[in-house]
């Protein structure tokens, strides 16, 4: 048996201390969010070179309802493939993009994000990765977070990819954000079901 | 350095389904989860510096104009990995209910006072030893809807940044003793009884400071294992 400390749920009360910015936001007239934030939904900074994206989801429940409580974070690298973590001994961004982000849902279960399109990095066996972003997905009735990942439509690098490729050819869909063009930006729509027959790939990792 | 992170390890984790809180049943996923090898994408993770928090980010009962009220307690311990070792560097978030079990949340509706001078959100990164601590009051029990008379037991949540994106970790910390333990589903959540009590924080009398705040310990174990010959690809 190991030692870890066990996870236990986000619950519904979160939102004060861990994204009180996003909730302004959301919900403009609430006076009661005052805590400065760590870390919110705008990844981009000025000194950040790529192209500028934004991505969009709601989440559902085994039901189909909106989750309006839920957090979700991502990981991602910079546009030139290099994670923001000099932990490890691999390039690092020559930026200050930090390439982590947070979004709390609104009242209609939409996270969205403002980011940078991530290069690729190299994933086992030397076989370079497809450009994607990992989730991870807290909420109340999650008793610890579940991990997904955005990939990108029309990527050639998608076929080769490494995770993909365990992934079966039915499910892989749900993987897979849809592009549009808002005002000149690309969004990059990811809805994430929970439960159900088109319920999203998790990761046990 | 370079670590590995063991699945066993996360059998110490609650199911993801767990009806007894019922939330759980229809927010779990119901297919099997797909394993996967890990890349550089999940051994890396966001390092959040000294420059990310405030002077007094620690110090709950300093935010306002007055003092809360309440009982004052110091919380403090390491974070660590699988092997005991510090993790330096690591931001360590918080965020509680007041001493009469009410949050500062728009959506928390339970019929107990506000205090106009207690917020409930903390954050510190931890030292060069993995060694953090925050300053504020007792939070209190408070009801939830989860089944007739459902109570939660006095918790204080956590959020944890480890080595990489798969350390993170979300988790509250209990207090000793507490009469609501085997009511409450959530901590029971954790189904090894060991396991559950290392969400527990000791009463810590060596670090309790006289005249002035009673002290809990309250150390966290985050995934990463340090990699061995053998597993070195
Ligand atoms: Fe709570």
């Amino acid at each position: 048996m190991s030692e870890l400390t066990p996870s236990q749920t986000v619950g519904p009360y979160y939102a004060y201390g861990l994204t009180p910015e996003g909730r302004k936001k959301w919900k403009p007239d609430e006076k009661l969010y005052r805590w400065k934030e760590t870390t919110g939904d705008n990844l981009v900074t000025a000194d950040a070179t790529g192209e500028r994206i934004r991505i969009e989801g709601i989440i559902y429940d085994g039901d189909g309802k909106p989750i309006d409580d839920a957090m979700l974070e991502i990981w991602q690298a910079d546009a030139q493939g290099r994670y923001a973590d000099p932990r490890n001994g691999k390039p690092i961004p020559n930026s200050s993009f930090k390439g982590h982000g947070r979004s709390a849902t609104d009242a209609s279960g939409l996270f969205a994000f403002d980011t940078i399109k991530p290069g690729q990095v190299p994933g086992p066996g030397g076989r370079m990765q497809a450009p994607h972003i990992v989730f991870a997905i807290f909420s109340r009735g999650m008793l610890r977070q579940v991990y997904t990942r955005l990939y990108f439509p029309d990527e050639v690098a998608n076929a080769a990819d490494p995770v993909l490729a365990l992934v079966p050819a039915d499910r892989r869909p749900t993987l897979i954000a849809t592009r549009s063009e808002r005002g000149g930006q690309k969004v990059y729509r990811f809805d994430i079901r929970v439960q159900g027959d088109d319920e999203t790939v998790f990761f046990e990792i | 350095m370079s670590l590995i992170y063991p699945k066993e390890s996360l059998s110490a984790f609650p199911k993801h389904l767990s009806p007894g809180y019922k939330s759980t049943v229809k927010r779990s996923p119901s297919k099997p989860l797909i394993l996967m090898p890990h890349t550089l994408s999940e051994l890396t993770g966001p390092v959040y510096g000294h420059d990310a928090i405030q002077d007094g980010d620690n110090d709950l009962t300093r935010q306002h104009a007055g003092e809360p009220l309440g009982e004052r307690i110091i919380v403090h311990g390491h974070v660590l990995d699988e092997d005991r070792r510090p993790v330096p560097d690591s931001l360590v978030e918080l965020w509680q209910a007041n001493a009469c079990g009410r949050y500062v949340h728009i959506v928390d509706q339970h019929p107990a006072p506000l205090d106009p001078n207690f917020t409930g959100a903390g954050r510190t990164v931890t030292d060069k030893n993995g060694y953090y601590k925050f300053i504020t009051i007792k939070p209190g029990a408070y009801p939830w809807g989860n089944h007739h008379n459902a109570w939660r037991p006095n918790h204080i949540h956590f959020s944890v940044f480890g080595p990489s994106f798969l350390s993170r970790l979300v988790t509250q910390m209990y207090f000793p003793g507490d009469p609501l333990f085997p009511f409450d589903p959530i901590f029971n959540s954790v189904t090894d009884e060991k396991a559950r009590n290392r969400m527990i924080a000791t009463f810590d009398m060596e670090n309790t400071v006289p005249d002035w705040a009673l002290c809990y310990r309250f150390d966290i174990v985050v995934r990463g294992r340090e990699k061995t010959p053998e597993d070195i690809d």
